[in-house]
């Protein structure tokens, strides 16, 4: 897993075609459900092996989804999603600032951008203070009473939403104050393009982007099957999400977390860092049409791709790979095809099209970092991992996907699309080198 | 980098327990109203929000429904603030406006967490209980007003603002730094014209039970911020609080008529483990501010909370001669709305030409006669993070 350095005689100055300090990146960590590392990650991906299993986390009578892609192999204890939000983002960051090399132990010299899930008091916390209450019926200004006195303390700084931010800048000393934050499903690609922005604003010449999800319990689950949003296609679970295919039905809940050390080019190579990639592009733009469904004509998914080309200065004929949000919903990848190719014009059949939600899950806050770190790894190895569950091509969808098994190809540029609820829509564009 | 630009705030809106709109916020703050409800989740007080027609800002009763109170508080004073920077309805504004809340998470259905909670107290809980409970009793669309960024998506929707939507979370420190990055933006060229701000709805017992998990809650005898010394604490407040932001060509291109110029935004995170941090991280930002003690004014959302309230007024009291006003004594700490609360009510004074009225019985708030020019906003955060603003005239 060495990334290669650049050349840098092939580069007269470190800012871009705008003037700005380019950034690259320099150090990566990921947590997903088919495991912890870049190598087994990348292993396990590119092989077209599936993280999604059926729950065992909590019971699942009476829920109509039963698989997600949970990370069962790292223990906390007392469970709580927050705290594996924590724990799997603490993970992914030692991992990216062990291979960044940057800053010291605990002293990180930039700061913090945290894509992180909505935090709020979880059920087994409810119930046990539920449980104290001496009453035969109780309402909740009985829950209230019962509350204070210090006995809960921790639950306090557990279910704060600036809880994981804190711990995070504390552990690695991140400078400033650090930012929680969620654009819903595009939350990961806005946690990078914040840190994009200020090194290119030359606040800082570095930056931590950490995106982090942890939160499949009861109630998210409930709350997204509620939405008729998730896969119903529990058996087999490996077999359930189903990007760019007729019988797609839902996504797939899935927890991950991915960690971006950012740097300006300058700062990198001024202490000798291996540059593994370069953000070359990041836009946004939001659709005011409805709080789940697309704009029908596209136009906001359509201006969020032009506007990231034009961020990198770039044609679309450059693009030679699309990392698609691809969430295996009817709506989603539908909609996604018809903006893309809207972009890339007849173009589109010719750029390989692949969703890595069909076999870590829908990472959620996470998914934008995670997929961004999946397209550097896909510029390192020069290999687009695949889209498994790839048998029953809808028609409608021209797309040339790489459909269940990795396709070796020269890739050097790929843009990674993400769009959430709320009318969230962000893309990234990562290259290998600058343009 | 290209000089940094200069960044006007052109637009407030404020809908809270005192009222919505700039001029019962003016009028009320100069009678030294408090509009508090200590009956409702008596002992724990609250500053409930002010009674308003939400369809002069929300027109569609179908957009009103698919929000919470807190979305609606939010959406709406984001509407006030549109119309007072004169962009609402300005479709080719609107669509590279871009927008920062900072929010929490949205209300519960309490009707049906208690019901769980009660059969699981009777020891009604099988494996599957909790599962089918929730998916037969959940309202399917409440999940989007509780989603933190369903604030910026509603106000995406209802108002059409539609540049960029970021949702920034973590409580306090999530405003200040919503303002923060915003001002940087526009300084720097990234953005002409931005929509900031924050809604908390204080009348929530989910809310309560989380703030007295840390015993942060005032009860009993309602207090000013300044004379909490012997029963700390805050009371949640009810508030929305947005501000347009923009570059001074920008506005001036249109003829934008601003309140004052957003000068700076400094944000850090203390290590509160050791006494006196605060105290001393409000000090640096204090100095990066680069604005001189004399007769200062700092309009501060000091929660009322302890250690952090005393530590914040030993700081103050390191600069002589300033004038103090805490905001949480008039509106309640509003949590994600108290920075943005507090850079609204600077601008608006320094517009008038005046400063509000103390409205403390200690004597720690003093009066002040002469107009305001610079005012330094203060928010601290009742557990974690610290920031200021610097609102001043334009020159």
């Amino acid at each position: 897993m060495i990334g290669r350095s650049i050349d840098g005689g092939s580069m007269a100055t470190p800012r871009d075609k705008f003037g700005r300090p380019i950034v690259v990146v320099t150090g990566m960590g990921i947590v997903t459900s088919l495991g912890a590392g870049k190598t087994d990650n990348w292993a396990k991906l590119a092989a077209g092996e599936s993280g999604i299993k059926t729950v065992t986390r909590f019971p699942i009578e009476g829920l109509r989804t039963t698989m997600a892609g949970t990370i069962d192999f790292i223990a906390v204890d007392p469970f709580t999603s927050t705290r594996l939000s924590e724990r799997i983002a603490e993970i992914a960051t030692e991992e990216a600032l062990a291979q960044s090399g940057i800053g010291s132990k605990g002293d990180f010299p930039g700061p913090l951008f945290l894509a992180v899930a909505p935090v709020e008091t979880e059920w087994p916390q409810r119930l046990e203070l539920g449980r104290l209450i001496d009453k035969k019926e109780f309402d909740y200004h009985d829950m209230l009473r019962a509350s204070g006195g210090g006995r809960f303390a921790a639950y306090h700084d557990r279910f704060m939403f600036g809880s994981v931010a804190k711990y995070l800048a504390e552990n690695f000393g991140t400078k400033g104050s650090p930012i929680s934050l969620s654009t819903a499903c595009a939350s990961g690609a806005t946690a990078i393009q914040l840190g994009v922005e200020a090194i290119r604003r030359g606040e800082a010449d570095a930056a931590l982007c950490v995106a982090t999800d942890g939160s499949v319990n009861p109630e998210a689950v409930v709350r997204f099957s509620l939405l008729s949003a998730l896969s119903t296609q529990n058996d087999p679970p490996q077999a359930a999400s189903k990007p760019f295919s007729k019988n797609r039905d839902g996504f797939v809940m899935a927890e991950g977390a991915g960690a971006l050390v950012l740097e300006s080019y300058e700062a990198a190579t001024a202490r000798g860092a291996t540059i593994l990639g370069v953000v070359a592009g990041c836009g946004e733009l939001t659709d005011s049409f409805h709080r789940t469904r697309s704009s029908p004509d596209g136009k906001p998914i359509i201006g969020c791709m032009r506007k990231t080309l034009a961020d990198a200065g770039m044609a679309p004929e450059q693009i030679d790979h699309i990392n698609a949000h691809g969430t295996a919903t009817p709506e989603n990848d539908k909609m996604e095809y018809l903006t893309t190719s809207a972009v890339f014009g007849e173009q589109i059949s010719k750029i390989p099209v692949s969703s890595n939600k069909s076999m870590v899950g829908h990472t959620i806050s996470a998914a934008g970092a995670v997929e961004a770190i999946f397209s550097l790894l896909t510029l390192e190895h020069q290999r687009i991992p695949p889209t498994i569950n790839y048998d029953v091509p809808d028609p409608t969808i021209h797309f040339d996907v790489v459909g269940n098994k990795a396709r070796d190809a020269r890739v050097t540029a790929v843009m990674s699309n993400s769009f959430g609820f709320g009318g969230q829509n962000a893309s990234l564009i990562l290259m290998r080198e600058p343009a | 980098m290209t000089e940094r630009k200069e960044v006007w705030i052109t637009g407030i809106g404020i809908l809270s327990s005192l009222g919505e709109g700039l001029d019962a916020h003016w009028d009320a703050l100069d009678a030294k109203r408090i509009n508090i409800d200590d009956k409702r989740f008596a002992p724990y007080i609250v500053h409930p929000i002010a009674p308003v027609s939400f369809d002069a800002q929300i027109p569609k009763k179908g957009d009103q429904r698919q929000m919470e109170a807190w979305q609606r508080i939010g959406t709406y004073a984001a509407g006030l603030a549109l119309d007072s920077a004169g962009v609402k309805g300005n479709q080719e504004i609107l669509s590279r406006m871009d927008m920062i809340v900072a929010a929490g998470g949205g209300e519960r259905d309490l009707a049906v967490d208690t019901a769980i909670l009660n059969a699981d107290a009777r020891g009604n809980f099988s494996p599957g209980f909790l599962n089918e409970r929730l998916m037969s009793e959940l309202r399917p669309t409440l999940f989007l007003a509780q989603l933190s960024n369903l604030l910026a998506g509603n106000i995406a929707i209802v108002h059409g603002v539609r540049g960029t939507s970021r949702t920034f979370m973590g409580e306090e420190a999530s405003s200040i730094d919503a303002a923060r990055i915003a001002l940087a933006r526009i300084e720097a060229g990234q953005s002409d014209i931005a929509l900031v701000g924050g809604a908390y709805n204080g009348e929530r017992l989910d809310l309560l039970v989380l703030f007295e998990f840390g015993d942060f809650n005032l009860t009993g005898e309602f207090a000013r911020v300044w004379a909490r010394e012997n029963n700390s604490g805050f009371a949640l407040g009810s508030a929305g609080a947005f501000l347009v932001l923009e570059s001074r060509e920008h506005a001036e291109a249109r003829g934008a008529k601003p309140y004052a110029k957003l000068s700076k935004v400094v944000a850090d995170l203390a290590q509160r483990k050791q006494a006196g941090a605060v105290t001393k991280s409000l000090e640096a930002l204090w100095s990066k501010l680069g604005v001189g003690d004399d007769a200062g004014v700092v309009v501060t959302g000091a929660t009322g909370a302890e250690p952090v309230t005393s530590e914040e007024r030993a700081f103050l009291r390191q600069h002589q001669g300033l004038a103090v006003r805490a905001t949480g004594t008039m509106f309640g700490h509003t949590v994600e709305a108290q920075f943005p609360l507090g850079v609204a009510l600077a601008a608006l004074s320094i517009s008038r030409g005046a400063l509000f009225p103390p409205n403390d019985p200690t004597g720690f708030e003093v009066e002040k006669s002469d107009p305001p020019t610079q005012i330094v906003v203060v928010g601290t955060g009742h557990w974690q993070g610290e920031g200021m603003a610097l609102v001043e005239t334009i020159k």
